[in-house]
């Protein structure tokens, strides 16, 4: 039997939502853009993921535009606006995106858009008063991370919120770890565009969703066809829309529930671990982070080695962030909150959700001690051989 | 529960089918590709990654890929930009294969629950007679014998190591792969050394130790007469002809690089031929130095059929080697490796061919 302790990075498929995939594969065929009645049915299975989204996030369906994942959500996002509000003004974001933010307000910063990078402290939080220095009349954009993806240490998004509304400045917000773990209601937070990904809230790849709110001007990514009111161009992926719109419903009924189970498992992790494995300690504000998440420093371990052993006896979790080349990149995030390369190489995330059990959270903490005892041996082989 | 092996797949079709063999005998079959290389290099690219991870997949064993670039730099590529730089033609693979790729798995494996580690070589280890430890043997194909890069691994390595291929030959190791359906079967070999895989040793030499490049120096003969001049001495090795452009009418080779003078001594085809070796590093596999003068056959370097000589082992690790005829192109930085029959007795490097 696996234990399953991934789920920032993914989650399976909900029986509800293959279901309806199933069936909307066979029965959605029709391009929601036609006239006729194969159209129709499609368009209508399409308004109708619409709405659930919608009710998910508390805006209204006509705000909502899908998108293949989260990752091109914050690209339409942040060069959307962008183009839409004239070229080179300032780009603010934080020193924890994920590589979907960073990467684009890099390479736009590279080619003369001003960009800041508001820093964060040792536990991962947010500096406020940095940011409302930042923020002037001319800032394009503010995108910051709803909860981040490795710590899961959650952004103040009330407060900054306020400050960019105080100066007029609009905020992009990538939600990608916060669906379905917080509650995020945009009629009670004022965020101007919000990003998030199907797969992350037990709905299929491949599938994602902007909010756009009001009647802000958005220059599309894809153009071509005139899809989503002009907003993304490309025949929409009717399935995986309806999947995406089944998940958010079940996210949206479930949400106390699966974050009073998600902590209490998470908390329960934390203290085996605290009790049986030496030399370990939590990484990000354990006041203020996902309740699904746990991130763990097993000083002195390779993080990526322990993953593996971790693996070998049939328990998925990870380190850093992957890559496919096997490339060891010690988590930015971490080094962002001042760890050292060796530090952030000795990190391991658990990510809780649907399928854990205490069960099996009792059993990855009885058997961590002696993998990362071995961990930490070739740590330190590998240390001294250099 | 079945033992756990660790198996280093390179994405060829010789690991491949090691693989494949280990998991047919019932072992626990853990893959691992190191990644050496930070740039695109042949033998460890990301396709050979992808390949051995679809191997991996059709198999159903686990895979990892272990990230050595800063580890493979510091003690495999940097040495042999060095090696070049001081007059020498240092063979990498040696290094690697034995010191580095073993030491570093072995360390791995145990992390990861497994005591053994398994490659692709083309080498058996058998058990000697007796109280004898283990012993090292060239692989069944005697095209494809590796054996040549593995005399410097020690005891303990030896003992945690397993040669699923050695063997096979060649040919069976591709109907193997082949009636397996494995995506390998029909990859072709590599032969350069990875990281120089369109053999300019000097581009990469001067790429790894910028600006320590010797400049242009002289060309003599034997008697101290200078011929010509040179662009560096690491574009030279010895026994080469190519690039010398000496127009003496008749074919001169290189005999000896002096790098200290930063010269590059010629001669004659036929006076080229080395009556000895004197080897530094000299390790035998049994453990210890035999007590007295040994016969091998010695390859000088890996595709060397191996000449007849005599063997004596000198103090602080090192060997004088004797060989029954003169063996051209004795070149200082490659391995010489010791064999009785098929077994390997050791080896060393050589420091200096001896006249």
């Amino acid at each position: 039997m696996r234990i399953y302790l991934d789920h920032n990075a993914t989650t399976p498929l909900r029986d509800e939502v293959l279901a309806a995939m199933a069936r909307s594969l066979r029965d959605d065929f029709g391009n929601p853009s036609s006239a006729h009645a194969e159209g129709a049915r499609a368009k209508g299975a399409l308004e109708d993921a619409r709405e659930r989204v919608a009710a998910l996030v508390g805006a209204r369906p006509g705000e909502i535009v899908f998108t293949s994942g989260a990752t091109e959500a914050n690209q339409l996002a942040i060069h959307g606006i962008a183009t839409a509000t004239g070229p080179r003004r300032r780009l603010v974001t934080s020193g924890v995106e994920h590589p979907s933010v960073a990467e684009p307000t890099e390479a736009m910063g590279a080619v003369g858009w001003p960009l800041t990078r508001i820093a964060v402290d040792p536990d991962g939080r947010l500096d406020l008063e940095a940011l409302a220095t930042e923020l002037e009349a001319e800032t394009a954009l503010v995108s910051v991370i709803w909860a981040q993806n490795e710590t899961g240490v959650v952004s103040p998004i009330e407060r900054i919120a306020e400050l960019c509304r105080s100066r007029g400045v609009p905020l992009h917000v990538d939600a990608t770890q916060a669906i379905g773990k917080l509650p995020v209601r945009l009629d009670r937070v004022p965020v101007d565009l919000l990003s998030a990904s199907a797969h992350k809230f037990n709905g299929p790849k491949g599938v994602g969703f902007l909010v756009v709110r009001g009647e802000r001007p958005l220059a599309p990514w894809l153009r071509g066809g005139g899809q989503e009111r002009g907003r993304r161009g490309g025949t929409p992926n009717v399935p995986a829309i309806v999947g995406l719109g089944v998940a958010a419903e079940l996210a949206a009924t479930e949400l106390d529930e699966r974050a009073a189970c998600g902590a209490a498992l998470r908390d329960r992790l934390w203290r085996g671990i605290e009790a049986k494995t030496p030399s370990v300690r939590r990484n990000g504000d354990p006041t203020c982070v996902l309740p699904n998440t746990l991130n763990v420093e097993f000083t002195a371990a390779a993080g990526e080695v322990l993953v593996e052993a971790l693996d070998g006896e049939g328990v998925a979790v990870s380190a850093g962030a992957a890559c496919a080349s096997g490339a060891v990149h010690p988590s930015p995030a971490l080094l962002a909150m001042g760890r050292t390369p060796a530090e952030a190489r000795a990190a391991i995330r658990f990510s809780v959700g649907h399928g854990n059990d205490v069960g099996q959270i009792d059993h990855v903490s009885t058997i961590l001690p002696d993998l990362v005892a071995r961990a930490r041996a070739l740590a330190a082989a590998e240390g001294g051989s250099r | 529960m079945s033992e756990r092996v660790l198996v280093a797949m390179s994405g060829g079709v010789d690991s491949s089918v090691a693989a494949a063999l280990l998991v047919e005998q019932g072992f626990d079959v853990v893959g691992v590709s190191m990644r050496l290389s930070a740039e695109g290099s042949r033998c460890c690219s990301l396709d050979d990654v992808e390949d051995a991870r679809r191997v991996a997949t059709a198999l159903g064993i686990r895979f990892y890929v272990a990230d050595y670039t800063d580890a493979f730099r510091r003690e495999v590529m940097e040495p042999f930009a060095d090696a070049y730089l001081g007059g020498q033609t240092p063979i990498p693979c040696v290094a690697c294969n034995g010191r580095f790729k073993f030491h570093r798995l072995l360390e791995r494996a145990r992390a990861l629950g497994a005591e053994r580690v398994a490659t692709g070589h083309y080498a058996r280890i058998e058990r000697g007679g007796g109280d004898a430890g283990l012993e090292l043997h060239c692989g069944a194909d005697p095209r494809k014998d590796q054996s040549y890069f593995l005399f410097d691994l020690g005891p303990d390595q030896l003992s945690r190591a397993c040669f699923p291929v050695g063997a096979l030959t060649k040919q069976e190791v591709r109907e193997r792969a082949r009636r397996l359906g494995l995506g390998t079967a029909e990859k072709p070999e590599s032969q350069e050394i990875c990281f120089v895989p369109d053999g300019d040793y000097a581009r990469v030499v001067e790429t790894l130790r910028p600006g320590a490049a010797p400049g242009a120096g002289e060309i003599l003969d034997e008697e101290g007469n200078v011929l010509g001049r040179h662009r560096g001495v690491h574009h030279f090795t010895v026994g080469q002809r190519r690039g010398l452009d000496l127009a003496l009418g008749r074919p001169m080779y290189v005999k000896r690089i002096d790098a200290a003078r930063n010269r590059v001594v010629v001669a004659e085809r036929s006076a080229l031929g080395a009556a000895g070796a004197r080897l530094v590093g000299v390790h035998w596999v049994a453990g210890r130095a035999p007590a007295s003068p040994v016969r091998a056959r010695v390859r000088v370097r890996y595709r060397h059929p191996g000449a007849e000589a005599r063997v004596e082992a000198l103090d602080r690790q090192g060997a004088q080697v004797a060989f029954d005829d003169p063996v051209e192109a004795v070149t200082p930085g490659q391995a010489a490796v010791f064999y009785d029959g098929s077994q390997v007795l050791g080896g060393g490097w050589i420091a200096e061919a001896v006249s």
